[in-house]
Parts: structure tokens; sequence; C-alpha cells
């Protein structure tokens, strides 16, 4: 073939493309600023940021699975909530063992307890994973309204195994002395846990985007998430990948859980409902299926329900739905419409 | 004649046939079968259900659109109704234009998310309306100076249709005819009319659309149905539907709240129903509501003494205490999605084939 | 004649409720181009997908060398050595066109001797090593579907329609590419509406009809026989040429 048939073009993206591109990620600091403004008292302000960021990180903790397993293979598991529950409990009882590392003065020892307490409930959220996706959803795969009513079953089944092994009432979950205060600065109170979960959540931010642009696996999923056959004609297994986003997204909903629990300091069986409506608040805004949408969903929804809640208590959830009534008028797919070959 | 009246959708299968007779018998006579405010609770709580699980089926088993929002649309007749009576006193009036308010809301909202999220996939619009859902019952125990909060709302309705009023001096079969009959009489009636009703919307050349688009929205829309157009009023329908079970429900308990008629649990109830009585019949709400109501009074009692007798056993006794009974509901469910899509309608009618 | 390197025997494919192949019977001989013609709706796309695996067939086998790959997965079908460059190309826009390139070579990292002939085959490849593929343009993407296929030495390439919608340079373009290709004894089905592009590269050829084959023989037969064209084809092969 010729050099001049082709003609190496480099295609220029328009401007305004490009803006619109970039577009969502410029509304966190806008409704940062918007709520500045309507607080007035810097000082509030910080402490509410921090707050909502801190649970705009944990909600895309527990979204981020959700999002990437639709992307994947158009499953939207309604039964994810259970894990967050899961994961939180398994969370309180590991806890509750290494009681003698969590009260001890030492900072490491306390953080210890968290991180076995954080990996126990991955692992067990995970290994349910497993199990859920082998018995639940396998059998339906394609047909979305059995999907969507044997993870609702298996929501209910899940709930109710907790109360089982945990019994009906919901518990208290302190934590470690260490993650207990606040810092003082200037005249901003900020809880030490919030700190720590804002940075838990940025680094798997960043780690999950590091995955997904850099290593094959990474590659698969967002192949997969485009056109999952190609990916299978070209010789990989898509069930098998789905499987491992499926788990995983299970074990980051039980991390997310225990992050939830030690945020909240009380679980209940059916906190995982509870949150799964903000999670798919969130998961609806960014688009379905993608995983830096799901990112700014969770921060303006995180952000949005401090402010409100501080301005405005009544209406703070349903702030958060007018975000995505809202949302959806400017892009009835979501900030970030996943492309997808059929 | 009965044929007409069932708009030509007969049961299809004799034993379905007796147990339907049951049903409607029992409920039609139930306050003399079964004397005994307990028994008629229960009796007018299955009728108001087997509407409100009907109108659910309407959306699920004949559109096949799964919304979480069906008791928000339960609710707002519910709140309608109320609202109107303790506003304005107990009269017929305010009845009426509450319970017509209601379902007016209620169609109002059911257009507004069905257009709102209907183009979109089904899953799309299930997760919008679970979080609509939410937040609406989050809003109402929040407006308390309206709604009363999480506490409800308590009101008077007509004397025609209190206990103190009585009908007849006489007692028929021992029974004293008051207007707590005369109210359950309502409630069975209208659940009986609004039944008639749906049967006839299933069986128009719309419900056959609808079903149409159901099966193939890809090809109902290349022969050229407006498939948003036919999913947005099976919404709109079903809500109002299920808003007039929330008014019968308002007037029968005089009492409306959150906890019954928004809850989350109710939903997951509603969902329960539909799909072990069997989607896309109608039929299946009426057997599947009865059965999940009576199973709901009494299983815990007979769960209660299977506790008792495996007390000793550890963990099969907190299996089998009466509080999880809806764990093994939940499996039942699973197991019906997977092996008898159809319910139990769907399995007598294929046991006579 | 070569031995057949893949035959369907009495294949029948379904998808959902409508019967689309109804008894496909369809030698490839081993080491040239079978050219699979039909008019619209004739079946072509759904027999490459039936061999790839994507569809399964309800009736009927598939034999690929000396195995049955009727009831494989499409995963294991690729790894036996076919490979699919499907009507709609495929192309991942999310991924550029090295990632594209990375994924395609499903077994380690790519031969460089293979990828320094792919990229002279089809110059923007190198060209646009780094582009998003969603920003190549259609015959580039069409470039970059074959260039996948062939990254790893494959036994089978089904190449389905590659010069819909394009421009008649690079028509041209891709037919010298795939005659290059085809020195390499690389055995290709391809479906082709062109009738002059298919009969300039073809040796035998098949023609579909209503999920069935009508006629199967040489290619150099069919281009002599203006009339048999015309029986099996009608006005629609004039209408490409
Ligand atoms: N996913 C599908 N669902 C239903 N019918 C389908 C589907 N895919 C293809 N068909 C039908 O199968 C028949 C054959 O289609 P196929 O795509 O194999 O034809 P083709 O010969 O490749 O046509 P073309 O030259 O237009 O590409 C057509 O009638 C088509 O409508
Ligand atoms: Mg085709």
């Amino acid at each position: 073939m010729s050099e001049t048939a082709i003609k190496p073009r480099i295609e220029k993206i328009p401007l305004k493309e490009q803006l619109a591109q970039k577009l969502p990620v410029l509304l966190v600091p806008v409704l940062a600023a918007v709520g500045l403004i309507a607080i007035g008292n810097p000082a509030s302000w910080l402490t509410l940021t921090v707050a909502g960021l801190a649970m705009g990180m944990m909600i895309f903790i527990m979204a981020s699975g959700l999002t990437v397993v639709f992307g994947l293979m158009d499953v939207i598991n309604f039964g994810h909530g259970a894990f967050v529950a899961v994961g939180a409990f398994v969370g309180f009882t590991v806890l509750a063992w290494l009681a003698g590392w969590t009260a001890s003065p030492s900072v490491f020892m306390n953080l210890t307890a968290v991180l076995v307490a954080i990996l126990a409930a991955m692992l067990v959220t995970g290994l349910l994973g497993l199990a859920f996706e082998r018995v639940i959803v396998m059998p339906v795969y394609g047909e979305h309204l059995k999907q969507i009513l044997v993870t609702m079953g298996g929501l209910i089944v899940a709930q109710q195994m907790i109360y089982v092994v945990w019994g009906p009432d919901e518990l208290h979950m302190s934590r470690p002395e260490a993650l207990q205060g606040s810092l003082v600065i200037g005249e901003a109170a900020i809880e030490k846990y919030r700190l720590v979960a804002v940075g838990i959540g940025l680094a798997l931010f960043l780690g999950m985007r590091h995955i997904l642009k850099n290593t094959k696996i990474g590659l698969l999923v967002r192949a997969g998430v485009e056109n999952g056959e190609m990916v299978e004609a070209l010789g990989y297994r898509v069930r098998r990948l789905f499987l491992i986003v499926f788990m995983t997204g299970s074990a980051l909903a039980g991390l997310g859980g225990v992050m939830w629990g030690l945020y909240q300091e009380t679980i209940t069986a059916h906190m995982g409902s509870e949150i799964m409506v903000l999670v798919f608040i969130v998961v609806i805004i960014g688009g379905l299926g993608s995983v830096e949408g799901c990112f700014i969903g969770a921060m303006l929804v995180g952000l949005l329900a401090n402010y409100t809640a501080f301005l405005a208590p009544k209406v703070a959830l349903i702030s958060t739905i007018a975000l995505m009534v809202a949302v959806l008028m400017w892009r009835p797919q979501g900030l970030y419409p996943v492309v997808k070959a059929k | 004649m009965l044929t007409r009246l069932l708009s030509g959708d007969t049961p299809r299968s004799g034993l379905l046939t007796a147990l339907l007779l049951i049903v409607l018998i029992s409920l039609a006579f139930a306050p003399f079968l079964f004397p005994g405010t307990k028994s008629l609770e229960t009796a007018a709580r299955i009728c108001i259900f087997i509407v409100l699980v009907a109108s659910y089926d309407l959306l699920l088993g004949y559109a096949g659109i799964v919304s979480f929002a069906h008791t928000m649309f339960f609710g707002i007749g519910a709140y309608g109704t109320a609202l109107a009576l303790s506003t304005t006193g107990p009269s017929y009036g305010a009845l009426v234009w509450g319970t017509a308010a209601g379902a007016g809301v209620a169609a109002l909202f059911a257009l507004a998310i069905g257009l709102f999220s209907l183009r979109v996939k089904a899953i799309f619009f299930a997760m919008v309306t679970l979080a609509v859902a939410s937040a609406f019952a989050v809003l109402v125990s929040q407006m308390s100076w309206l709604t009363g909060g999480e506490d409800g709302l308590n009101y008077k309705i007509p004397r025609e249709l209190t206990p103190a009023f009585k009908l007849i001096k006489a007692k028929v079969f021992d029974v004293s005819i008051n207007g707590k009959i005369l109210a359950y009489y309502l409630v069975f009636f209208a659940a009986v009319i609004l039944f008639l009703v749906m049967l006839r919307i299933v069986n128009s050349p719309f419900g056959r659309t609808l079903k149409a688009v159901r099966d193939n929205a890809f090809r109902a829309e290349a022969i050229g149905y407006r498939v948003v157009w036919y999913r947005t009023t099976a919404t709109v329908l079903s809500a109002v539907m299920a808003a007039l079970a929330g008014s019968l429900l308002a007037i029968w308990l005089r009492y409306t709240g959150p906890a019954t008629t928004l809850s989350m649990e109710i939903m997951i109830d509603i969902l329960l129903m539909v799909v072990i009585g069997g989607m896309g019949t109608l039929y299946g709400a009426v057997l599947g509501a009865t059965l999940f109501i009576l199973a709901q009074t009494y299983l815990h009692y007979l769960m209660g003494v299977a506790a008792e007798a495996t007390s000793a056993v550890p963990v099969v006794s907190t299996l089998v205490a009466p509080e999880r009974w809806l764990l093994w509901l939940g499996v039942l469910f699973i197991l019906s999605v997977y092996f008898f899509p159809t319910g139990i309608v769907g399995r007598l009618r294929a046991g006579r084939a | 004649m070569a031995e057949n390197l893949l035959t369907l025997s009495g294949v029948h494919t379904h998808i959902g409720p409508y019967h689309i192949l109804q008894g496909v019977d369809l030698a490839v001989p081993e080491g040239g181009v079978t050219v699979l013609l039909g008019r619209n709706g004739a079946g072509k796309t759904t027999t490459l997908r039936t061999i790839m695996g994507l569809w399964t067939a309800s009736q009927g086998g598939i034999r690929f060398g000396d195995h049955v790959i009727t009831k494989l997965s499409t995963p294991e079908i690729s790894r036996r050595g076919i490979a699919l460059v499907p009507e709609d190309m495929g192309i991942f826009t999310d991924l550029t066109v090295a990632e594209n390139m990375i994924l395609a070579a499903a077994n380690g990292p790519m031969d460089p001797k293979r990828l320094a002939w792919i990229k002279e085959l089809f110059p923007p490849i190198g060209n646009f090593w780094n582009s998003s593929a969603g920003t190549l343009s259609g015959g580039q993407k069409q470039m970059l579907s074959v260039a996948r296929a062939i990254i790893e030495p494959r036994r089978l390439i089904l190449i389905d329609e590659p010069t819909k919608g394009l421009a008649p340079a690079i028509i041209k373009a891709m037919t010298d590419a795939l005659k290059e290709l085809k020195e390499t004894d690389t055995t290709i089905l391809l479906v082709e509406q062109n009738f002059a592009m298919a009969s300039s590269i073809g040796d035998t050829v098949a023609v579909m009809d209503d999920g069935r084959i009508i006629h199967s023989g040489r290619m150099d037969e069919l281009v002599a026989d203006v009339a048999l064209q015309e029986k099996l084809m009608g006005l629609s092969l004039e209408a490409h040429q």
C-alpha cells in the first residue's frame, strides 16, 4: 500500500468537545465554591467539605465495583448492598476480637487492627461475591428482569442471614483510639477518620485508574465494556474476567462497608440497602459503566449531601435526587456516557 | 356473561378456578365465615393487597418493567385520602376528592418518571425508581407539619363506616352489622371492581401490545409501536391503581403512616407476592397476596412452634425462628424466578395441559 | 484440490425466535481465499459468527482441521487459530491503536517482525500508533481490524466486508494487502459484496441466499460464466461493479 493513499492525518479534537470532556471534572470545584458562598463561614465550609469528600470517597469505593460490573456484562447487582453490610459486620467481629489492639495507645497497633478487619471483610465479601455470581447471577445472564428480581432476592436472603449470624440488633462499632478525635486547623475541626477515608479513597481511585490504563487486565476490562464479543473473538474468556471483576467489586463493597461502619459507628443488617440508594444515584450520575464518572458523581453527591445537611437538613436526600435529575436533563446517559458497540 | 366480566381471560385450569373461587367466597363472606376483628383485618388486607399486587403485575408482568416506586404510589393514594379527611373532616366529599387527588398526583408522578427514564434501559428505570421512592419516603417522614412524620395521621372517616354505627339492630349469623362491616364491603367491592378493570385493561388491544413490547421491544419499535408511550401509559395506569389501593387502606385503617404505606419492606413484599403468585397473569396477584398475607399472619405461629421444637439445636432454631420467615421466602423467591417464572398460576395452568 | 481446512455441514442457526441459517454446507480449502457472496440479509455475517462461536449452531457440524468446533466457546475457537474481522470492525475506540494491537496478541508480547510487516502493509497503524482508535477514519479502522487479526499467525481468517463504505483508493489498498496476506499461506474466508474485488482475489466461491449455500465452485468458472452470475445474483452484482 502506498503512502500517498492515506496521508497521515492527526485528527484534531475540536475545542468544544475537549471542553465537554473536562466539564464534569470542573463541577466538583464549582460545587465547592458555591458551597463556600452559601455557607459563608470558611471554617464550617472546610469541615463540611472534608466530610463531603470522605463520604464521597466511601460511596465511590462501594459504587466502583457495581459500575464496572455493569459496563462489562450488563449486570446490575441489586444485592450489592448486602456486601456492604456483610463487610461491616465482619469488620466489626474482627475488631471485637482485636479489642486489645484497638484500645492500645499505639497508633501502629490500632491501624493494624483496622487493616486486619478490612482484609478479613474483603476476603469474606470477595468469596461471597464468587458464590453470588455463580449461584444467583450466572443463570440469568442477559435477562434483565430476572436479574433484578434474583439479585433482589439475594439481598433479602443475605440480610436475613446477617440477622441469623449477628442477631437483630444494631451494633456499635467504635473507632480505634488513633482514629478518634479531630485535628484543628485554624477554626475548623476536621475529624481524623475523615482524612483517613479521603486518603484511602483517593489511593484506591488512583490505583484503579492505573490498573485500567496500564495493565493488560485493565485494558481487557475497558475493551470488554465496549465490546465483549470482540474480546472473546480475540481469545480471552470474558466470563472469567467478569468473575474477577465481580469478586473485586464485592470485596470493595466490603471495604466500603467497614469504612462506612467506622464512619457511622453503628451498623445494621439493612445499612446496605440504605446506602445503595446513594450508590445508585452516583452510578447513574456518573454514567453506567464509567469509573471516572462514578468518582466525580460520588464527590458531587458527598459534597452536596453535607452542604445541604448543614444549610437545610430536611432536604439532604432530596438534594441528591435533584442533582441526579439535573445531570440527566443535561446528559441523559450520565456525565461520562460509556461507549457501547451495541 | 361471566366470561365477559372476566374480559375473556378465564383462569383456564380447574384447580386454579377452584382456588380462586375459594378466595372469592371466603373474602365475600369473611365477616360471617371468620368472625373476629383479627380475621376481618386480615381479609381486608388481602383485598387491598390483591389490588396493589395486581397493579404491580400490570407493570412487571405485562410491561416487563421493574419499578421500586410502587409503594410510593400506594402511599400517595393513602396520604391523599388521609389528608383530605384529616383537614376537612369526615365527609364523603372529602373522601372522594382526597382519593381522586391522590390518584391524580400519582398519575403525574408516574408520567414524569416514565417519560424521564423509560427511554433508557430497564435497569436504569429500576435504579431511578428505587432512589426516588426512598427520597420520597424520607421527605414524607420529615414533612411532619403536613404528614404527621413518622407517627403518621389519625383521622375520622364518615360515621357510617365505623364500628359505632349499627345498620340494623338484629344480628345476622351472630354477627352485628355495624359500620366496620360496611367498610369491609366497601373495600371488598372496590377491590373486585378494580381487579375486573385491570383484567379488562390487560385483555384489551393495549394490553396485548404491551406484551408484544415486553417480549421484543426492538421488534415492536420496528413494527411502528411507540414503545416509550406504551410503557409510560402502563406505568401511569399501574400507579393510579396502586394509589386507589392506598386510598382503600387509608379508609380501612383510619390511619396512614410511612410504615404502613411507603416502607421498602412493603415493596419487597409486593415483589414476592407477584413473583410467587405468577407474573403476567393477574390471577397470580390474587393467590400471591392471599397466601402471603395468610402466611405472614399465621405462618409466624407455625414457625414459632418449629423453633420451639428445635430449640435444642442451636443453628436450626435460629433459622426457623418466626422472625426469619423472610429468609425462607427469599429463597423461595429466587427459586421461583429460576424454576417457575410463571409462579403458582403458571404451574397450575401447565399442569392442566 | 487442496484439503479442506474448514467444513460446515448442514449448519442451522437460530437467533432468538428466528431461524436464520437453514442448513449451510460450506467447504473452505486450505491455503486460498474463499469468497462468500450473497445479497443483503442472506446470512453471510451469521455464517461467520456461527463459525466463530458467537452464535451457536443448533444443528449440524463445523469441522476445523481435524477437530469438531461446533460446540466450542469463542475464546477456544480463537485459540485454535481462527480470527474474525467483523462487519462492524469491532475496534475498541476507547483504547489506543497500540492497545488494540496489544490485546490482539493474546499469547504474549507482539512479535516485532510481524509488527513491522503489518506497519508496512498498513502504514496508518504505525502513524497513529499512540492515537485513540476512536479518532481513526473508517478505512483506518478497517485496517486496524485486519491488523489485529494477523498480529499472531492464524490458520484461518474470517473477514466480513472489508471494503464496505470505503473510497476506491482505499479499497485497492485493502485488496493489495489481502493479496499479500494470501501469499503467506493464511487461509481466508472473505465475505464481499464488491464482485470486482472478490473475483480478483478469490480462488473458490460460495453464494448464499436465504440461509443456504446455493452455489459453490471455482471463482474463475463463475467469472467466465456471466449467465450463471446473473442467475445467482441477478442485478445485485451489477450494482456493485
Ligand atoms: N441479532 C439478530 N436478531 C434477529 N435477526 C437477525 C440478527 N442478526 C441478523 N438477523 C437476521 O438474519 C438474517 C441474516 O443476516 P446476516 O447479517 O447474516 O446477513 P448478511 O448476509 O451478512 O447481510 P449483509 O450483506 O446486509 O451484511 C437477516 O434477515 C437479519 O435480519
Ligand atoms: Mg453481513
